[in-house]
């Protein structure tokens, strides 16, 4: 139940606040150098980062319990040992992924 | 809604009305979000810094920016689908249902439509060496 609950929550947050930032951002390169450095004031402030770590987070959540459901329509890892722990690791990939994708960002 | 055979009586009922064709592009569209996605995230990793020269220069390139413009029809798609889910599951009275039904669809196709704008915009000005 829980990993429903996160990737409705983290699905919707990212339609909701993800999309808006998404568009922000194109439209800021598209406007230009002074419009694209504003966009990254805001993006590197501590909230902008806040917000920033949030939607990756909500991405590889939501990525994670999103191919545990291609693996589930395709009517596999019914039995509960198996889709107990299917559920267990989507949500722990999804946090360990978001950890290795901002430890890459910072160390390349 | 019929009342002969047994899928008859419960055709229809249902909070959407309906719902395979609905149920099938939510999986078509995030097949794309997920390459999209790859996408995405491997370039944010391989990018050497995150000035406008380097990030502008990336993305107007004619194969990145296809790839963002598909990315977003699939994800505003993909949004679409999924928050039209949360409003059947909790807004059940039908004047609200249709009102929060219009704001989502302006909400999605006025998002997609300007982030296409904006990555068509990039990537022709880069192309016709024009000042941004």
């Amino acid at each position: 139940m829980l990993v429903s609950i996160l990737h409705r929550a983290a699905g919707d947050g990212m339609a909701l606040v993800g999309l808006p930032v998404l568009v922000w951002w194109l439209a800021a390169m598209a406007g230009g150098a002074s419009s694209y450095a504003r966009f990254m004031d805001h993006a590197m402030s501590w909230y902008g980062i806040v917000v920033l770590i949030g939607l990756s987070w909500a991405f590889f959540n939501h990525m994670s319990s999103g191919l545990r459901h291609f693996v589930l329509d395709m009517g596999a890892g019914y039995e509960l040992e198996t889709n107990k722990r299917f559920s267990v690791v989507s949500v722990i990939s999804g946090v360990v992924l978001t950890v290795a994708f901002w430890a890459a960002i910072i160390l390349l | 809604m019929g009342n002969g055979t047994s899928i008859g009586k419960v055709r229809g009922l249902g909070s959407a009305k309906h719902g395979t064709h609905h149920w099938l592009l939510q999986r078509f569209t995030a097949v794309g979000n997920f390459l999209g996605g790859l996408f995405l995230v491997a370039s944010f990793l391989l990018l050497p810094d995150a000035s406008y020269a380097t990030v502008t220069g990336y993305f107007s390139h004619p194969v990145a920016a296809t790839l963002v413009a598909l990315f977003l029809v699939s994800v505003f798609w993909h949004a679409r689908l999924g928050l039209q889910v949360l409003i059947e599951d909790y807004v059940h009275t039908p004047g609200n249902h249709f009102a929060a039904i219009v704001v989502l669809n302006l909400f999605t196709f006025i998002g997609a439509g300007f982030g296409l704008f904006a990555i068509v915009r990039l990537a022709l000005t880069a192309t016709l060496g024009g000042a941004a």
